[in-house]
């Protein structure tokens, strides 16, 4: 693991007022940035928040399913009908340039370094 | 619910107590068992007319999901691609939570599930499979002459 970002496991949401499942992500990093995937199946693109406030990063979605009248549940592993997870960024991260794709329940965000925090070969002098 | 003939039989209610706690927590599932966790979760609902399953199977080319109904027994296969970096690139993961790899679930179904009138569904990373119940099972009046 690299120590360089925080985007690592900060689940402990400010709001958590409402009781959520926290989505499985994939989080990967390369040169010029860092690529995170979560799955949230059943949230329809209108029900899907993100929001980047500061150095925090939220991801929340609601699970809209059809539900014919008069049924009841005899068995549920998705037991909540709302996805909440919460990460903190780092500096180097340029906020203002995370995009996002949302296709068949996994969500995609791309944020990339910022242009200074982009790596740069450092040239070896021999004396 | 059961209920003791005895109003004071105290093995029986506790007799009842024990199956209500079983029950509870479906201490006795059946022998395909109820394995939570695993991929896709599913949840099961029954309403008057039909049997509804929900596979919660996020990011699938829905032709590739294979839904297949043979005696009673309902079974969800398939395969999730994996969309890590491979190990030899210069990325390097921080998380992997999410599943990748092939996937089968097997789910059985109650004796009034009709095999032939079933829909499947994929929408925003669920599958929906709904399957009606036989019309001989559906509730009927029945007028006493």
């Amino acid at each position: 693991m690299n120590d360089q970002t925080d985007v690592a496991r900060n689940d402990e949401s400010k709001a958590a007022a409402q009781a959520a499942l926290t989505p499985p992500v994939d989080v990967f990093e390369d040169a010029t940035g860092i690529t995170l995937l979560a799955d949230l199946p059943g949230v329809p693109k209108d029900a899907l928040h993100l929001q980047v406030e500061a150095e925090t990063l939220t991801i929340e979605g609601e699970v809209r399913l059809e539900v014919p009248e008069g049924m009841e549940a005899t068995h549920a592993e998705v037991g909540l009908p709302r996805y909440r997870r919460v990460f903190t960024l780092s500096r180097e991260l340029d906020t203002e340039k995370v995009s996002a794709e949302f296709r068949n329940g996994v969500l995609t965000l791309r944020i990339p370094k910022a242009e200074h925090a982009q790596p740069r070969r450092i040239e070896v002098e021999v004396a | 619910m059961y209920r003791s003939p005895f109003a004071n039989d105290m093995y029986a209610e506790l007799d009842r107590l024990q199956r209500e706690m079983s029950r509870a927590f479906e201490y006795s599932p059946s022998i395909r068992g109820a394995v939570r966790g695993g991929f896709p979760a599913m949840n099961v609902g029954g309403a008057p007319e039909s049997v509804e399953i929900y596979a919660f199977a996020p990011g699938i080319d829905p032709a590739t999901i294979e839904v297949q109904i043979e005696k009673g027994v309902l079974t969800v296969a398939g395969e999730r691609p994996a969309s890590l970096p491979a190990g030899d690139s210069k990325a390097s993961v921080h998380i992997d939570e999410r599943f990748a790899g092939s996937f089968r679930r097997v789910v059985t179904l109650p004796e009034d599930a009709d095999p032939d009138a079933v829909t499947a569904r994929y929408r925003d990373g669920v599958l929906h499979i709904s399957i009606q119940r036989r019309e001989t099972s559906l509730p009927r009046r029945i007028s006493v002459q």
